[in-house]
C-alpha cells in the first residue's frame, strides 16, 4: 500500500510553511524536494566519510570510492543497464547530453547526415544540436506534434530516412506532460540506422524505466529531479557506443600513461569523469534511487496518476482554466493559462497562498510560443502530492480569479 | 499622489489581498503607453513577463512611460515610475529605490531572483540617466 502521508513524512521541506501557509509545493518538474535519507546520507558522509575517491591507498578512500562505486551499481539496477560502466556521471542532465553532441556527435555526424528531435524539446536538448549543427553542416529536422500535445506517428516516421543518424527525444516532455511512445519510436529509428538519444529527465522520475527494453543508445537523466541532491546527472551509454567516444574534457582520474608529450586514455565510464568528480551527489543520488525502488516505481506512478486524474477533474470546475497539453497519455505536468490573467500574475497570488508553480518558458521557449502562449504556468506533481495539494492549489487559483 | 503619500495609503492596508488589490488599481491607472512602443527596442528583458520603459526628457528632468502585460507588475511600474519620474539624472542617481520598497513591503519583487522585470526596469532607469 502507498502510504502517502507516511511518505510525506520522509520530506522535511514539505512541512516548513511557506508565506505563513501550508506548504503546496507543485514545482517537482523543476526540482524535487528530497527525503531525508538523502539528507542524512550527505551529512553522514561529510561528517565521517569523507574523502577524495579512486586515491585508495588509505581507509577513507577506499571506503568513499566503493560507496561511489556502489552508486553507479545502483543507477544501473534503477535503469536496468547491462553494465555499471555503461553509467557515467555528470554535472546534470544538460552536461549528459552535451557529452554526446560534443563526443559522439563530433566523431560520428556529418554534413549528409541529419538529427531528428521533436517540436517539443527542452532547451537541453535542442541548443547543442544547433550549436553543432552551426558546426558540422548536417541538417536538423524537427518533428511536428499534434496540436493537443500527443504524438504523430506518422509525422515522426515521415522524417525518418537513411539520412537520419541521430534521433534525440524527451521521453516526457516538461510542459505538456506528454510521455512519448519511445519503445516504438527507438525501433523506427533503428530500422532506419540511426541512434537514438533519450532526455529522460521528466520520464525516469514517473515512469518505470528499463533501458534493455527500449533499447536506447543514450538516456540522460538528472539528480535533483529524482530526489537527489543538486550537481549530479547521469549518462548511460550502450558501452561499444561510450566506448567509441573520445573523451569530453581532461584532466586526472580519466588517463591510462601519461608524459609531458602523451597521454592514452580510460575506459568508460572513467574516460568521461574528468577531476574529482561530485562524490557526495553521486553517493546520495544513489541513496534517493534506492528510496524510489523501495517505494516501487510502479507504486508511484500508479499514485502520481490518481492525483493527476482529481487533479483533472478539479481543474473542470475552473472558468476559463486552459490546459496546455492534454494528450491522452501524459503525467502528472499540468501548464495552464486562465482566461483574463497573467501567468505571472497569477504565481505572485498563488505564492501568498503557499503554492509553488512555475511560470514562463519552462526552458521550451519555441514550444510555448508554438502552442499559442508567451507565458505559461505550470503546477506538477511528485512522488508526495496529495489530494489536499489539490485542492489548495484550486482553491488559490479561484481566489486569483477575484483579483482580476 | 507622491511617493510619500502612497507610503502613508500602505500602511492603511492590512492584508496582502488589499495590498495587492490596491498595486492593480494603480497599475489601471498608469498613462498608457503607445502602441507604437510595444516592441522589442523598449522592452526591458525580464524572464516571466514583459515590461516596456521609454524616457522621455524635457529640460533636465526625464519622465518615464511603462507597461507591462501583467497587471500586478504593471501597478509595481506605476510605483517605481512615481519614485523617479520628472526627477534630474543626478536625482535620480540619489534615489535609495530598496529603501522605499522596504518601506512599501514589497522589497520582494525587487529581488534578483524574482525575475519578474522590475529590477532590470530601476537599472535601466539608472543607465537612461547616466545616457540622457
Amino acid at each position: 500500500m502507498y502510504d502517502i502521508e507516511k511518505i510525506r513524512r520522509d520530506f522535511p521541506l514539505l512541512h516548513q510553511k511557506v508565506n505563513g501557509k501550508r506548504n503546496t509545493f507543485l514545482d517537482s518538474a523543476a526540482s524535487a524536494q528530497k527525503p531525508q535519507v538523502v539528507i542524512n546520507k550527505i551529512v553522514d558522509i561529510y561528517s565521517g566519510k569523507y574523502a577524495n575517491v579512486h586515491r585508495g591507498s588509505y581507509y577513507l578512500s577506499e571506503e568513499i570510492t566503493s560507496e561511489y562505486e556502489q552508486s553507479r551499481r545502483i543507477v544501473q539496477k534503477f535503469i536496468n543497464a547491462k553494465s555499471e560502466k555503461e553509467i557515467v556521471f555528470t554535472r546534470n542532465a544538460t552536461e549528459a547530453i552535451n557529452l554526446v553532441a560534443f563526443t559522439w556527435g563530433r566523431k560520428f555526424l556529418t554534413k549528409i547526415d541529419e538529427v531528428l528531435i521533436s517540436e517539443a524539446e527542452h532547451h537541453a536538448n535542442l541548443v547543442p544540436w544547433q550549436i553543432l549543427r552551426d558546426e558540422i553542416g548536417f541538417e536538423l529536422k524537427i518533428f511536428k506534434i499534434n496540436d493537443d500535445g500527443s504524438f504523430n506517428c506518422e509525422e515522426f516516421c515521415r522524417h525518418l530516412s537513411g539520412k537520419t543518424k541521430l534521433v534525440a527525444i524527451s521521453g516526457m516532455s516538461n510542459v505538456l506532460g506528454t510521455i512519448f511512445p519511445l519503445k516504438d519510436m527507438i525501433k523506427s529509428a533503428h530500422d532506419v540506422g540511426a541512434k537514438v538519444l533519450v532526455d529522460g529527465c521528466q520520464y525516469v522520475v514517473h515512469e518505470p524505466t528499463d533501458v534493455q527494453d527500449l533499447d536506447c543508445d543514450f538516456l540522460a537523466f538528472s539528480g535533483h529531479k529524482t530526489y537527489g541532491p543538486t550537481g549530479i546527472g547521469v549518462l548511460y551509454g550502450k558501452y561499444e557506443l561510450l566506448n567509441a567516444m573520445p573523451p569530453y574534457q581532461f584532466g586526472g582520474d580519466m588517463v591510462n600513461v601519461v608524459t609531458y608529450q602523451t597521454t592514452t586514455f580510460d575506459e568508460p565510464p572513467a574516460r568521461f569523469e574528468a577531476g574529482t568528480p561530485a562524490i557526495v551527489q553521486a553517493i546520495g543520488l544513489g541513496t534517493a534511487l534506492e528510496y524510489l525502488m523501495n517505494l516501487g516505481m510502479d507504486n508511484i506512478k500508479a499514485h502520481e496518476e490518481k492525483i493527476t486524474s482529481y487533479m483533472h477533474q478539479q481543474i473542470a470546475d475552473i472558468k476559463g482554466f486552459i490546459e496546455v497539453g492534454t494528450a491522452p497519455n501524459k503525467g502528472g505536468v499540468v501548464s495552464f493559462a486562465v482566461e483574463g490573467i497573467h501567468p505571472q500574475d497569477l504565481s505572485f497570488i498563488l505564492d501568498k497562498e503557499g503554492v509553488s508553480v512555475r511560470v514562463g518558458h519552462h526552458c521550451a521557449a519555441p514550444l510555448v510560443r508554438r502552442m499559442g502562449h508567451e507565458s505559461l504556468a505550470r503546477a506538477s506533481l511528485g512522488l508526495y502530492n496529495n489530494f489536499e495539494d489539490v485542492d489548495t492549489f484550486v482553491a488559490a487559483v479561484k481566489k486569483a480569479k477575484t483579483f482580476f | 499622489m507622491t511617493i510619500e503619500e502612497l507610503i502613508e495609503n500602505f500602511e492603511f492596508l492590512e492584508s496582502w489581498e488589499d495590498k495587492y488589490r490596491y498595486i492593480i488599481e494603480l497599475g489601471e491607472k498608469l498613462s498608457p503607453l503607445e502602441d507604437k512602443y510595444h516592441t522589442d527596442e523598449w522592452k526591458v528583458q525580464g524572464c516571466q513577463s514583459q515590461v516596456w520603459l521609454v524616457p522621455n526628457k524635457q529640460n533636465d528632468k526625464i519622465f518615464f512611460y511603462g507597461d507591462s502585460d501583467a497587471m500586478i507588475v504593471k501597478g509595481l511600474i506605476a510605483i517605481v515610475l512615481m519614485i523617479y519620474n520628472y526627477k534630474s539624472p543626478s536625482e535620480i542617481k540619489a534615489v535609495a529605490v530598496e529603501d522605499i520598497f522596504a518601506k512599501l513591503g514589497l522589497s520582494d519583487h525587487l529581488s534578483p531572483s524574482r525575475r519578474n522585470g522590475l529590477l532590470a526596469m530601476t537599472k535601466k532607469i539608472e543607465h537612461y540617466a547616466e545616457i540622457l
